[in-house]
């Protein structure tokens, strides 16, 4: 009796499962594996309008190599096993280009498997496009051929962010408070090590780490900012680690300059503005907005208008694709391995201008990167953010050139 | 004595346990041969490379909510964290497996769940000396404490968990027997069916024993079990360690198939992912966490695909079972034993078919529910994606006066007319009920 | 010293005072009626939610009243609807339910308001800074938020020991038979406390949203604090989850504070570090880090030491 309902059951549920058809023959999909639900979907759902939009005007453009280009979802709901069974739905249904970027956790997962994947099964190799996953390592120790990078790894971004920093006199004392977890003790070991080399004039005065998106309460924190002195905060924080920390500065009036990697993204111009710090919180970007750039004003311009005043978070998902298919347009093909080969050590110019480069040797795209402060805008800065008023200004552009950094890959090359 | 016994009674002295027939013994050990070939046919209905990779998933989580079920349906103990003993088996097996690939151990791969069971078995005893003093809400609460402190601490051992990224290791560069590498997913599906087979056969063996009678008597009645001179307290604490043992099983084999443990599957959500499955499923019977294990697997595998509110379907589907079927699928499908084994075939047919008749009308209410929460969702959140959207392969503008009417209509008939069925099917289980009864068969 | 003391102490205190107002409503159900309320933050998001929407139309003060009375008829009709017909199903089936319930209201919301954290003000008229200690501004959001807390703990404690209501509320959760004997009507009363419950929820939310992040999975985050604060405090009583807030705010700001880490401990005794390995990381880990983690600590010290809790009255 129990085994004939087992039986049933599995032969029921299984059942259910069939092989989703091939892709057609003239449709080239991509499969955007990210949070489109719980706690992660509204980061997700933004790359994924991005992705959307930036697929409609290729097709409208003609296509990739005549081929349509149509972005396929899957939810990966911020967790790896489940990340990598969306993979192995995207790869059954004949997909053969994957893109991801939230969480660098998940990144180096469908690294892992894509790299198995293609040594197990050779003629069927598939790509992976890794457009905001930041961890050094994915182009370092665990690099690969397979894989490629749009967005700058956490030390480039430290390193422009440094450079930067040397051509200001008049920041004496900094203060580091991160996640705890692999990002942020990234940032603050690479900040020490950047900062004891370009400026050994600047006091670090205080090296925190705190659990990552647990903390309610900042003001323990911002208290012993301010008992140190410091004039100056780095911090890799994001989602509502970012915002929560920005309000209790502005509660306690901390009086200080915030340099972060992620004060720009969902809901950080609103908390800014909340806490009323106007051009006091700093960003490293690699597209700004506001910045004088005809191509990429218009194309935000564009962008905004179909998605509601949206911002364009992801530059670099627009030089994704743009390479994807100028790689293809070179190989006359839109299979994988041609593709690969085309974008390995590719150069353009950048979606904000500026020459860029997908270094062979790592995979890694090198680009100008930027320096803005979020605040009131001037007259033509017409680019605001989330209905605040206030925008992201350029500071400071960092070249390509110094951007550059060393790697310690040795890249496995297909014969 | 013996002998005025047997001439008195006229029955011949036998042995206090006679031996087994041949047909019993037969009857016992068929189900689980037919479980077992169905598990080696299954591959070779569906083939497809994401229907094996499901089929490995199912296999895992039948082990971890059955194991649930030793808690929960067997001992009376509400769990939930019981993901750790899962999480950290799969820890221990990823550890293990990368030690025998570094010191080129001669262990197969086959035999790394037992680095799980062993792992299981050891937490489980640990962690269970302290949560198994108590039972009911203060155990629930013991446990969801755990829980959060292992899945909080996992940040910070990076050695152990490795941190964000978690462990990952190569099934491959393990010892090779029979000229199996295990790089194929249909080679790990049948390792997970192998092991998946064997534990079912264990804790079904397991709730034969008098130990796990004794775990029902302190379910239902931890005191008079302990007039009876059986101390509940250690019943618990044996059961919550074998539990134990038995995820950390499911927790090796998920390592085996991802090649890769994070701290996620020490986290709550697994824990809950697992309470979900077994209650959906029933916790009464054997066979409820089988059910619910395998229906919820595929719903996460393939609800996210079809919509983008499928937690609140997983909500829905939850309070649903609670509220209505308390007992699960599994609860559903044993009300009807007794009939079955009355053999009251006509009235069952009956029932059958006042089953179908109130299936349509409540299939109408379904959709009409899913097309009101599509359409809300589409209008609030997509609104910039245009107004159509496509549901059962029907384009509804979400925006038309028509479309909603029609979901109003779909949602006030199916109902209606669903609960016009109500009393015939009624009518037809009572008469079914008192044929089984009648005949005398039914207990 | 002095300075580090005094702010930790105010912080922790603020804090503390923040929990309380969230686990007011559920230790109030919990006590009560024995429902674990798995579903009580996300009564605290809705709370937020509505207070944010009322807020947009007609100011934070109409809304501080009226968002917490919408949320607790919610939770009414819940329990009139919902948890009546579970409850003979067993407890089990009740915490199952509201675990359920939990999910459908995450998802409403995120349907209704979507994924992003909602712009949630702090009212102008109370934007100002209260005092200042040791030039750390204290805003006068947050004392109107402690002043708040404390209000409602006495109110509640007030009405429970010294009006006939609370009285008959007591009476039915041990002796619900009784009670209904006595003419009272047991399930009417069963939904009012459901009802509050929930509704001081809302209020916490409605308080605590402007000062945190307003957003669709901010109930997640809080469900396994409050069920801390609760069972540290002790089943069944109001003023150990006073005191248990206070302690949990208190320990975890001060834990902040103290940069220490296991080895500056035990390597000033003596004990040499080990070599590498898992042990390495516990070694090297501070207590600042550890901070958010001594709830779960206390919770399971006390559920083996002391399961009634710091203030319990009786054991479930």
């Amino acid at each position: 009796m129990i085994s004939r309902f087992s039986i049933v059951f599995c032969a029921v549920a299984a059942s259910v499962v069939t092989a989703l058809p091939a892709a057609a023959q003239d449709t080239v999909k991509l499969a955007y594996v990210d949070p489109l639900s719980g706690g992660g979907a509204s980061i997700g759902e933004v790359g994924l309008k991005t992705f959307q939009y930036l697929a409609d005007v290729t097709n409208a453009h003609g296509g990739i190599v005549g081929h349509k280009l149509e972005v396929v979802a899957y939810d990966n709901k911020l967790n790896a096993q489940e990340t990598l069974v969306q993979v192995q739905k995207a790869l059954d249904s004949g997909i053969r280009y994957i893109t991801q970027g939230n969480g660098s956790a998940f990144a180096a997962a469908i690294e892992d498997f894509i790299a198995k994947y293609n040594d197990r099964n050779p003629g069927k190799e598939v790509l992976y496009f890794n457009y905001a996953a930041v961890d050094p390592i994915l182009t370092n120790e665990k690099c690969s051929y397979w894989h490629f990078r749009w967005d700058a790894n956490s030390d480039i971004k430290m390193t422009a962010l440094t450079n930067y920093i040397k051509t200001r006199p008049s920041i004496k004392k900094i203060y580091l408070i991160n996640q705890d977890y692999s990002f942020g003790q990234a940032v603050r070991a690479e900040a020490r090590k950047m900062l004891n080399a370009k400026r050994p004039d600047i006091e670090i005065v205080g090296d925190e780490v705190h659990p990552l998106l647990k903390v309610t309460d900042f003001s323990p924190y911002i208290a012993k900012i301010k008992a140190s002195g410091a004039d100056s905060v780095i911090t890799g924080n994001w989602g509502q680690d970012i915002a929560l920390l920005i309000k209790a500065s502005a509660d306690a009036g901390l009086q200080v300059d915030w340099y972060t990697y992620y004060a720009g993204g969902t809901g950080g111009p609103t908390a800014i503005k909340q806490a009323n710090v106007p051009d006091r919180v700093f960003a490293i970007l690699e597209g700004v907005a506001n910045a004088p750039y005809a191509p990429a004003q218009e194309f935000e311009k564009a962008f905004r208008a179909k998605y509601n005043g949206l911002t364009l978070f992801y530059p670099r998902a627009v030089n994704e694709i743009r390479m994807f298919v100028k790689a293809a347009e070179e190989a006359k093909s839109v299979e994988p391995l041609k593709v690969a080969a085309k974008l390995d050590g590719m150069k353009v110019t950048a979606f904000n201008g500026g020459d860029s480069l997908m270094r062979a040797d790592d995979h890694q795209f090198f680009q100008p990167m930027y320096i803005a402060n979020l605040g009131p805008l001037g007259k033509d800065q017409p680019f605001e953010e989330e209905n605040t008023g206030w925008g992201w200004k350029v500071q400071g552009t960092i070249d390509t050139k110094d951007t550059l950094l060393p790697t310690s890959c040795k890249m496995n090359r297909p014969s | 004595m013996s002998e005025v016994a047997s001439r008195v009674a006229n029955v011949p002295v036998r042995d206090a346990r006679p031996r087994p027939s041949a047909a019993a013994v037969a009857r016992l050990v068929a189900p689980w041969l037919a479980l077992a070939v169905a598990f080696a046919i299954l591959p070779a209905i569906f083939t497809s490379g994401l229907a094996l990779t499901m089929l490995s998933l199912m296999g895992i989580m039948i082990v971890f909510a059955l194991s649930y079920n030793m808690l929960l349906g067997e001992t009376g103990l509400l769990s939930f964290g019981h993901a750790v003993y899962y999480g950290l088996g799969g820890f221990l097996a990823v550890h293990a497996m990368n030690t025998v690939i570094h010191d080129r151990l001669p262990v197969p791969l086959p035999l790394i769940p037992i680095v799980g069971a062993i792992s299981g078995l050891a937490f489980g005893v640990i962690f269970g000396s302290v949560s198994t003093r108590r039972a009911g809400t203060a155990f629930a609460m013991i446990s969801l404490g755990v829980g959060e402190l292992v899945s909080s601490s996992s940040l910070i051992l990076r050695g152990f968990f490795g941190g964000e990224e978690g462990v990952s290791t190569n099934r491959t560069k393990l010892l090779h027997i029979f000229s199996l590498n295990f790089g194929p997913q249909i080679q790990v599906y049948y390792l997970i069916a192998a092991w998946c087979v064997l534990c079912m056969i264990a804790m079904y063996a397991l709730t034969r024993t008098p130990f796990g009678r004794m775990c029902n008597a302190v379910r239902e009645n931890p005191e008079r079990a302990q007039f009876v001179g059986y101390n509940p307290r250690t019943v618990r604490f044996i059961a919550f360690s074998l539990a134990g043992l038995f995820a950390g099983i499911a927790g090796a084999l998920a390592a085996i198939n991802f090649e890769l443990v994070n701290s996620a599957a020490v986290g709550a959500e697994q824990s809950g992912l697992v309470l979900l499955a077994a209650y959906v499923g029933g916790i009464g019977n054997f066979i409820g966490p089988v059910i619910g294990a395998v229906l919820v697997t595929w719903l996460r595998v393939m609800l996210s695909d079809v919509t983008d509110v499928w937690q609140l379907y997983f909500g829905l589907l939850f309070i649903g079972v609670v509220m209505f079927a308390p007992n699960g699928i599994s609860g559903l499908i044993m009300m009807h034993a007794p009939l079955w084994r009355a053999r009251a075939y006509r009235s069952m047919l009956r029932l059958a078919l006042t089953y179908l008749a109130a299936l349509a009308p409540a299939l109408v209410l379904l959709a009409g529910l899913i097309l009101f929460i599509e359409m809300s969702y589409h209008l609030s959140v997509k609104a910039a994606e245009g107004t159509t959207i496509s549901l059962f392969h029907i384009a509804f503008d979400t925006t038309s006066v028509k479309a909603w009417a029609a979901t109003v209509i779909l949602i006030a008939g199916g109902f209606w007319l669903f609960r016009m069925t109500w009393p015939v099917v009624s009518a037809a289980w009572h008469d079914a009920s008192a044929e089984a009864h009648g005949a005398g068969r039914a207990k | 010293m002095l300075e580090l003391v005094t702010i930790s102490t105010l912080n922790g205190v603020l804090y503390g005072m923040l929990l309380f107002l969230m686990a007011s409503g559920l230790t109030l159900i919990f006590s009560m009626m024995g429902v674990l309320n798995f579903a009580h933050a996300s009564f605290y998001m809705l709370g937020a939610f509505f207070g944010f929407q009322i807020s947009q139309i007609v100011g934070f003060w109409p809304a501080f009243v009226v968002a917490p009375v919408l949320v607790g008829g919610i939770g009414a009709l819940v329990e009139r609807y919902g948890l009546r017909n579970v409850h003979r199903h067993g407890p089990v089936a009740e915490l199952l339910f509201t675990f359920g319930l939990a999910f459908v209201i995450e998802e409403v919301v995120q349907m209704i308001w979507g994924k992003a954290p909602v712009d949630y003000r702090v009212p102008p008229s109370l934007d100002f800074s209260a005092f200042t200690a040791f030039s750390t501004n204290y805003p006068a959001y947050k004392m109107f938020e402690l002043v708040t807390a404390v209000a409602i703990f006495a109110v509640l404690l007030g009405v429970f020991r010294r009006t006939r209501a609370g009285l008959i509320i007591q009476a039915a959760l041990t002796h619900p038979d009784m009670v209904a004997m006595l003419g009272h009507n047991v399930p009417r009363v069963f939904m009012l406390v459901f009802g509050v419950g929930t509704g001081l929820a809302a209020v916490a939310g409605v308080i605590a949203g402007p000062a945190l992040v307003t957003q669709s999975n901010m109930a997640g985050t809080l469900v396994a604090i409050l069920f801390v604060v609760v069972v540290v405090g002790g089943l069944g009583s109001l003023s150990g989850a006073f005191l248990a807030s206070l302690l949990i705010g208190l320990v975890q700001t001060f834990a902040v504070s103290v940069n220490l880490s296991v080895a500056d401990v035990l390597g000033g005794i003596g004990v040499a570090p080990p070599s590498g390995g898992a042990l390495s990381d516990l070694w090297n880990v501070t207590v600042a880090q550890l901070g958010p983690i001594i709830p779960y600590l206390l919770l399971v010290l006390i559920l083996i030491f002391r399961p009634t809790g710091l203030m319990g009255t009786r054991e479930q």
